[in-house]
């Protein structure tokens, strides 16, 4: 569910868990496009082995029907404000974790591109927090043991309302974490984090309302509909893919928010070392070849010394005239490239402006 | 997001667009998916703090516009009512990050308002440029180029069958939509007590809808597999198009343009 802070339903200011392209960096987006990736080549090979190919169609319309479902509003009491269906929730329930992140994240391509939501290198972000969360995590771990292989409707409501909180609170967690490791935005971590989750554990309160009331309409219509992929699951499931897929996100997890607290003091051979040899790590032989693979290394490195960024070296002592020499010349040189950066920028968008309408003004020309 | 009328005619807009003639829409769809691709990684990779080096990358939706004759107010118009997330969280940068950086006679800028306009030409460049390929290329061919380049079938199927559906779902919503506003009389009793069986009731239908559609698709033989026509040609044209523009956006990347012309217009002046 995303609410809207105004009631319109023509609303341009909602606030979404979708990254964009413009807040994170290649590296984040590339790992996180690796994971979608992944995931999706699973997932589908998942669904060609075990479904019968009713599901397609199914699938389809149904990811038409979650798009058609959030265009559509509801008022929220008391907030003044107005949301709309998630959907990834429901999907999971009603087609099973695999069927139902392909329908998720086929949702957001459409998004994407039609829509410019999120971004096309944002996409592999927005899959896996939009996507893996809900039907991996949540489904599986949260709204199938609670709700049961029959749930009933007190079940069912109690399952959606944990699943959608949990998932909705994993997202945004998602979110905050790739702002912050791709370190274009100055929002410190716990700053952010605080800003996003209690925002969207009230969105995955009214999310896991919404979708228990739907499903519990849909329950007391078509039980088939809701039980089938419960009773399904319960004789067809394999729990290891379930915990290999949890395993890699829980590590991703751990990664993005254990590292931060990693210490930075040596560990036990580094500190053996030191103990023997008096410095951190040993100096080889300073062959050729070393010289060549270190080289290599540090031009591929990603993550020299596990850092995006390196930290700052404390610099050296200077006199005070040394340094206020080199300020100068400092703000002496960033002034000339500044001025030189602001004229050409100015000049080079002029420039593609121009050359735009020259194109466009040969391309409508009749032609001789 | 839009409402649900609205939605549909960007949808139906941007796809009337792409079945046009010109000699970008003629290209294969792959050289069109992997450019864009190229363009929004060379876009992203840039530092927080730099604005002139993107500024220059405006050349690719320009030219890409001009020369496939899209709308350029259209595709503006549609970017203006992008989500604000990515400015919200922008808006703090100025707030956080105070350092001065760059000095317009007395007036100092600091590093916070470089980076907040840094990530307002980034999306504005990534957007946009995702607009423009819908726009050249139609979301038909961009799942068959997907397809051709190792996206699982039963994804592209899935994205295809969305796709299709879309139009269909979208206009049932619109009418059971309106019949509840209609009988809401302004904001009142548009809440989830009438959302929730409103929406049962679609997706009741649409599960039904899914069934007659399965039984059609496997009394005409559908076995699982979409045959599309081989209609795609990757030629001479097709690797021009892609190796020109990705050494023009890794000259741009390696190379600040605007500041080697600025030099170059400043130096001819002194």
């Amino acid at each position: 569910m995303l609410p809207h802070p105004y009631p319109d339903e023509t609303a341009k200011g909602a606030f979404a868990v979708h990254m964009a392209d413009a807040l994170i960096s290649p590296s984040v987006g590339c790992t996180m496009w690796a994971a979608s990736a992944c995931a999706i080549a699973i997932c589908s090979r998942r669904v060609r082995e075990e479904m019968d190919d009713r599901q397609i169609p199914l699938m389809g319309v149904l990811g038409a029907f979650v798009f058609s479902a959030q265009m559509i509003n509801f008022t929220i009491p008391a907030t003044g404000s107005s949301g709309h269906l998630g959907g990834g929730m429901i999907l999971s329930i009603l087609l099973g974790p695999y069927a139902a992140f392909l329908t998720i994240a086929s949702v957001l391509v459409v998004q994407a591109l039609f829509f410019a939501d999120g971004g096309l290198l944002a996409l592999g972000c927005n899959i896996f927090n939009l996507g893996i969360f809900p039907a991996f995590i949540a489904y599986p771990f949260v709204y199938r043991p609670i709700a049961g292989s029959k749930p009933t409707r007190g079940r069912s409501t109690i399952a959606a309302l944990a699943s959608a909180i949990i998932g909705l609170q994993m997202g945004a967690f998602g979110v905050v974490l790739e702002t912050t490791a791709s370190g274009v935005s100055a929002l410190p971590f716990y700053p952010f984090a605080a800003l996003m989750q209690p925002i969207h554990f009230g969105i995955g309160i009214v999310e896991g309302l919404v979708t228990a009331t739907i499903v519990s309409f849909v329950y007391n219509a078509r039980p088939d509909i809701v039980c089938g992929r419960q009773a399904q699951a319960a004789t067809h499931g394999t729990p290891l893919k379930n915990v290999l897929l949890t395993v890699l996100a829980i590590a991703i997890l751990t990664g993005g928010v254990v590292s931060w607290f990693a210490s930075e003091k040596p560990d036990g051979l580094e500190w053996s070392i030191k103990r023997i040899t008096g410095t951190r790590e040993i100096v080889g032989n300073n062959t050729r070849l070393h010289a060549f693979l270190a080289g290599v290394q540090k031009y591929v490195a990603a993550l020299p010394d596990y850092f995006i960024k390196k930290p700052a070296h404390p610099a050296a002592p200077q006199s005070a005239a040394a340094r206020a020499k080199e300020n100068a010349q400092k703000t002496g040189s960033k002034l000339g490239t500044s001025v030189a950066g602001i004229v050409g920028g100015a000049l080079t968008l002029t420039l593609a402006l121009f050359i735009g309408l020259v194109l466009k003004k040969r391309s409508a020309a009749p032609s001789a | 997001m839009p409402s649900i009328a609205a939605a549909v005619l960007e949808i139906k807009q941007l796809d009337e667009l792409a079945r046009c003639d010109s000699p970008i829409h003629r290209l294969d769809a792959r050289a069109k998916v992997l450019v864009a691709i190229i363009f929004c990684g060379t876009v992203m990779s840039f530092g927080t703090h730099d604005l002139s080096a993107l500024l220059p990358f405006f050349i690719f939706p320009a030219v890409m516009i001009a020369r496939s004759n899209l709308p350029p107010l259209f595709i503006l118009k549609k970017m203006a009512f992008l989500c604000p997330f990515v400015f919200i969280v922008a808006l703090f940068n100025p707030a956080l990050d105070r350092t001065i950086v760059v000095h317009l006679g007395s007036v100092g800028i600091s590093g916070g308002w470089m980076s907040f306009f840094s990530i307002v030409v980034r999306f504005f460049l990534t957007a946009g440029t995702a607009l423009v390929l819908v726009g050249v290329t139609g979301f038909v061919a961009i799942c068959q180029a997907l397809e051709q380049m190792g996206v699982p079938q039963v994804f592209a199927a899935q994205l295809l069958f969305l796709y299709r559906y879309i139009f269909v779902l979208a206009e049932e919503g619109k009418r059971m939509s309106s019949a509840r506003e209609l009988r809401a009389y302004g904001s009142a009793g548009l809440g989830i007590a009438s959302f929730s069986p409103m929406i049962g009731y679609l997706l009741l239908r649409t599960w039904s809808r899914a069934e007659r559609i399965h039984m059609a698709m496997r009394a005409r033989g559908f076995d699982g597999a979409f045959q599309a026509p081989a209609t795609s040609h990757f030629g001479k044209a097709e690797m021009m198009h892609l190796i020109g523009w990705t050494m023009l956006f890794a000259f741009m990347r390696a190379e600040n343009m605007s500041r080697l012309l600025g030099t170059l217009i400043l130096g001819s002046l002194s």
